[in-house]
């Protein structure tokens, strides 16, 4: 029941994956816009040549949360552009599987971008991303992994109606808002002058304690949205 | 159920009729003077504010789960009550706040995620309205993670440091401030009730008028 479980969800990521590879598309539009969303801040926020103290982890986090929106939408759409959501959906596995597999997927893709821009932001904004590295990536899993898994969801519920550029983040903001804070809030505990190791653990915990309940909501609401 | 409505209808009418004398009786607290007053409408409308996310959130998941078409009806009142309740929490909010803490408003757990759940009300409203055929279940999938932000809401007071009065405030009022409260708690309260009542009513009639509809077509 688990290894297929794990065997669905295996097959659909690296699905969705092989498409990636091939065409490039939503990682590199996605990795542009995270870098462009980096750029239009510090012009918004440098003076004189510097950055405030302190806005790195929020630049950091809107980033990924504007990128991770861009993506979420094009794991779906491209579903449904190729008609191929029905099959999908079809096919004679577990519904939670396959919403298993299009997160796993959209984590790979997400992780890579990540992995370009928290340097870039460490460079930009003399942010000491190597001072922690462990907890820093800590927080960043378990923060994409939250905001990612709702995400997912609405994504997927959200394909078959017209206005879903829109309402995506619409609805994903303010229920991944509490995400939001807890990455924040972690990450600035440990980019500030005087890290604070103690609180971003505390962060860290709570992330874990909202991922949970977020994951699990999810897999038990995506059989029924998407049933038709 | 329904015979109950125009009753709770009048009587919350005349109780919030009543409510300002009622309240004006009430002695003056020491130190915010006049502003606390608007303590005897806030309450009120910030626990209906969490009932009615309560309520829409278990609807929703009737609906989802248990296959309940009815069960959407409720969550359609609810949400749009908590919306009306929720406006009501923020506005009054900010009053007092101006008074207690110099500021209309500050990023303590609490108002802050008062504000998400209100924006997550309106978020699902948002949806129901233009997500097309289909935005039921995707508005009770909404309110589901809705929900689970309540809890949250509630034990953060209670856990982070917070500017906000804590919640044990309620019980340890001098009865002269509770009557008046309780008073008005209790308008709002039958005044929920009721409009809760109307506005699934008026969506499970809406529901036949269309199965109706479709059942005539199809003939």
């Amino acid at each position: 029941m688990i290894a297929n479980f794990v065997r669905v969800a295996w097959h659909v990521m690296r699905k969705d994956l092989t498409v990636e590879v091939r065409s490039k598309e939503v990682l590199l539009t996605t990795l542009f816009f995270a870098v462009s969303v980096v750029l239009v801040f510090s012009f918004a926020i440098v003076r004189e040549g510097r950055a405030p103290d302190d806005v790195a982890a929020g630049i950091l986090w809107v980033a990924v949360s504007f990128s991770g929106t861009l993506a979420m939408g094009r794991t779906f759409e491209r579903e449904r552009y190729n008609d191929t959501l029905r099959a999908l959906l079809l096919a004679p596995a577990d519904r939670p599987a396959i919403y298993t597999g299009k997160l796993l997927g959209l984590l790979v893709l997400l992780g890579m971008v990540e992995i370009v821009l928290v340097p870039l932001i460490g460079l930009l904004f003399n942010a000491p991303i190597l001072a922690f590295p462990g907890r820093l990536a800590t927080l960043l899993v378990l923060g994409t992994v939250g905001f990612a898994a709702v995400g997912t969801l609405f994504a997927a519920m959200l394909v078959r109606v017209r206005s879903r550029d829109t309402l995506l983040p619409v609805l994903l903001y303010p229920i991944t808002i509490p995400v939001m804070i807890a990455g924040v809030r972690g990450t600035a505990a440990l980019f500030q002058a005087t890290p604070d190791p103690a609180m971003a653990q505390f962060w860290i915990g709570l992330l874990l304690f909202w991922d949970a309940i977020f994951i699990t909501l999810a897999l038990w609401t995506f059989e029924p949205v998407m049933t038709e | 159920m329904s015979k109950l409505n125009p009753l709770f209808i009048g009587l919350s009418g005349v109780m919030l009729g009543v409510a300002p004398w009622v309240i004006n009786a009430a002695p003056y607290e020491s130190t915010m003077g006049l502003v606390q007053k608007v303590f005897y409408f806030h309450f009120p409308a910030a626990i209906l504010f969490l009932v009615a996310a309560l309520i829409c959130g278990v609807a929703s998941a009737l609906f989802l789960f248990g296959k309940k078409p009815r069960a959407d009806g409720w969550a359609i009142a609810a949400a749009e009550l908590g919306l009306v309740f929720g406006s009501l929490t923020l506005v009054t909010g900010p009053l007092w706040a101006r008074k207690a803490w110099g500021v209309w408003w500050v990023w303590d757990p609490r108002l802050t995620s008062s504000l998400l759940l209100w924006m997550i009300f309106s978020a699902c409203l948002l949806l129901r309205r233009y997500g097309g055929p289909g935005a039921d279940k995707l508005g009770a999938g909404m309110a589901l993670f809705g929900m689970a932000n309540v809890p949250f809401i509630y034990v953060s007071v209670n856990v982070w440091r917070t500017l906000h009065p804590q919640t044990s405030v309620v019980p340890t009022l001098p009865t002269d401030m509770g009557i008046p409260l309780w008073f008005c708690f209790a308008a709002f309260t039958m005044l929920f009730v009721a409009l809760l009542n109307l506005r699934a009513r008026l969506e499970h009639q809406r529901a036949r008028v269309e199965a109706l509809y479709l059942a005539e077509d199809e003939a």
